[in-house]
């Protein structure tokens, strides 16, 4: 299990290093630079610029130079937010777009599980219906759309909570619901279907025929088996939270990275630009493995080698 | 449906004809009130998609100037005289541009799903056919594609080609197409894969290759044809992502280029004017919720009609 575990986590390595290289291609394929701004700078100046950012460079001098130094953690001067390290830039940020995403998970899962086996304890009937109903509007609505009702219902006309910023729990939650609102409704669904399947079990009839009570037949052995499958989604689930982010960090006006990752394209602020792909990068990856891992921990039957 | 042919004295009795795979699943769809209407929604879609501009009182990017003048200069309300469902602040009418918006979700949805099933199949499966080497090197890109970040690499795709022939193509809904496609085929081809080393196995495939079949015509004619159903299932299941995906992209302002204009971008236009014209945001907002609705329905409709080993799970 633990070379499993080691092997998963280096072979994040080589998949981080592709993802770099492609975008370093396509970002210099990009037409434009850092230095095009409405009033156009004098060739002298952006030959300058050019030779103190090492743009002079060919390209795979500036990937190496940009790969050494990303390697001793040092993600290299932001070419648009003049006299700032992307490590500071990213520092400021990263605890807001982190902690929106994680309470929105909290929020999706806390909902969304005990939400889909309501449903499927009282399938079809009104439980059912409900919580059915409300996964459909879940999956119905974008976060955009979402954060612009809730904007409007909640902040404008209510004037329950601001509608934005980032200052205290009173702006945390509308941005924490739009953006839970999608994977409460599909990890409902996912519940649901899970726990349908596990009631048609025979080891859930021999439970109930050895006169289990009900209560101990669902907490025991339905519940805790149709979970399984549910964790695989979650940490696509997570991996979608953290990226996803950007639209309400806009929406609600989130001093979070998300932002950044638009503006660096846009402004072509190439260091910004590679700093936000690989930390996305990197936590896909990595979530991906912590679901494999857990996968297997919290299902006995399931053994890597 | 099955008919149950009764001896008739002196004749044989006729062996009862198997209905085959897509007769038996229409049969079961026909049963699924949610999968009909999906179906409906998704029928509904397509056809608002295919001949939205002859019905669109007007063509997508007129301006009604002289209405919104005496109006006072702002949107029109639904309702309006000529405008049915109202218009933006230039006189743009937002039936005849929900119209036109329906016609591109209609191309996103199935573009996408093209370009996924031309790369995501034969990939798929190449690499379950042959397996070994072919197979590891499919995973390992797999691996690749799904570490990256779907809307951001879409978004660095749509800017980097946004000035190019390429990217204005089709105001710009080329691009689109192209790199939902690349970040979502991986999924397919997985699913090919999947399916090709469990079909491999089987007898029939067994019973083919003992009479000489060539490899070639065993997986056109016989793993594929099987493997079809969840392969559909998957197709439709990912069309409310693209859908969604594009819509997503619209309202910040990439794909689709002016004057034309995508749900999602009616919704980043509209949203300037909801407290006064709340319409604008909701209208938008309605029509790709029934297209959400409709293709998610009748994809897990048709999960359970061509699974039957999942039928109930809806």
């Amino acid at each position: 299990m633990i070379t499993y575990i080691a092997r998963r986590i280096l072979w994040i390595i080589p998949v981080l290093f592709v993802v770099s290289v492609i975008t370093f291609v396509l970002m210099h394929a990009v037409p434009g630079g850092p230095w095009d701004q409405e009033k156009r700078l004098p060739a002298s100046v952006v030959a300058r610029l050019n030779q103190e950012y090492g743009l002079d460079q060919p390209l795979y001098a500036q990937y190496i130079n940009w790969a050494t130094d990303f390697v001793t953690g040092d993600l290299g001067p932001s070419y648009r937010f003049q006299d700032r390290r992307v490590n500071d830039i990213v520092a400021d940020g990263l605890m807001t777009t982190v902690q929106l995403g994680v309470m929105a998970f909290i929020l999706s899962v806390v909902v969304g599980i005990p939400l889909g086996i309501l449903a499927a304890l009282g399938h079809n009937r009104w439980p059912d219906y409900l919580s059915t109903s409300l996964s459909i509007v879940g999956i119905a609505t974008p976060s955009f759309v979402l954060g612009i009702l809730l904007i409007i219902v909640f902040a404008v006309n209510l004037g329950w909570f601001p509608t934005g910023g980032w200052k205290g729990p009173e702006t945390w939650v509308l941005p924490t619901v739009a953006l839970a609102g999608f994977p409460i409704a599909v990890i409902a669904r996912y519940t649901r279907a899970s726990m349908l399947e596990v009631t048609r079990k025979d080891y859930i009839r021999t439970a109930q025929s050895k006169g289990l009570q009900r209560s101990a037949v669902v907490n025991r052995h339905m519940i805790r088996n149709a979970l399984i499958p549910v964790v695989t989604i979650l940490g696509p689930t997570l991996a979608f939270l953290v990226t996803g982010s950007f639209i309400i960090e806009r929406i609600f006006n989130i001093p979070g990275v998300g932002q950044f990752y638009l503006n660096s394209i846009t402004t072509r602020d190439y260091s910004l630009l590679m700093a936000m792909t690989m930390m996305y990068a990197f936590a896909v990856a990595f979530l991906n493995v912590v679901v494999d891992v857990l996968y297997a921990y919290i299902d006995p039957r399931i053994r890597y080698s | 449906m099955a008919t149950i042919s009764r001896p008739v004295p002196g004749t044989l009795v006729r062996p009862r004809r198997s209905a085959g795979l897509w007769a038996d699943a229409w049969s079961r769809l026909r049963k699924n009130r949610l999968a009909l209407f999906g179906l409906v929604l998704v029928s509904l879609l397509l056809f608002t998609g295919i001949f939205g501009p002859l019905l669109a009182p007007w063509p997508y990017q007129a301006q009604d100037l002289k209405a919104v003048a005496a109006a006072g200069g702002g949107p029109l309300p639904p309702g309006s005289p000529n405008h049915i469902l109202g218009t933006d602040q230039l006189g743009r009418d937002l039936f005849s541009r929900l119209l036109d918006g329906a016609r591109i979700s209609v191309s996103v949805a199935f573009v996408v799903q093209l370009v996924i099933l031309t790369l995501g199949v034969p990939i798929g499966a190449l690499a379950g056919w042959f397996g070994g080497r072919v197979d590891n090197l499919l995973m390992r890109f797999t691996d690749i594609i799904y570490a990256f970040p779907d809307l951001l690499f879409i978004i660095l795709l749509s800017v980097a080609f946004r000035d190019t022939a390429f990217g204005q193509a089709i105001d710009g809904l080329l691009m689109v197409f192209v790199a939902i496609g690349i970040t979502s085929w991986v999924t397919v081809a997985r699913l090919v894969r999947g399916q090709m080393l469990a079909l491999k196995e089987t007898e029939f495939v067994e019973a083919a290759r003992a009479i000489g079949v060539k490899d070639r015509r065993i997986v056109t004619r016989h793993l594929l044809p099987n493997g079809m159903g969840p392969i559909i299932v998957a197709i439709t299941l990912g069309i409310p992502g693209a859908i969604l995906a594009e819509a997503t992209l619209a309202y910040i302002g990439i794909g689709v280029q002016p004057p034309r204009a995508s749900w999602g971008s009616l919704i980043a236009e509209g949203q300037k004017w909801i407290r006064s014209e709340p319409h604008l945001v909701t209208f938008p907002a309605i029509a790709i919720a029934l297209a959400l609705i409709g293709f998610t329905f009748l994809g897990d409709g048709l999960r359970d009609a061509l699974d039957p080993k999942l039928k109930g799970k809806q």
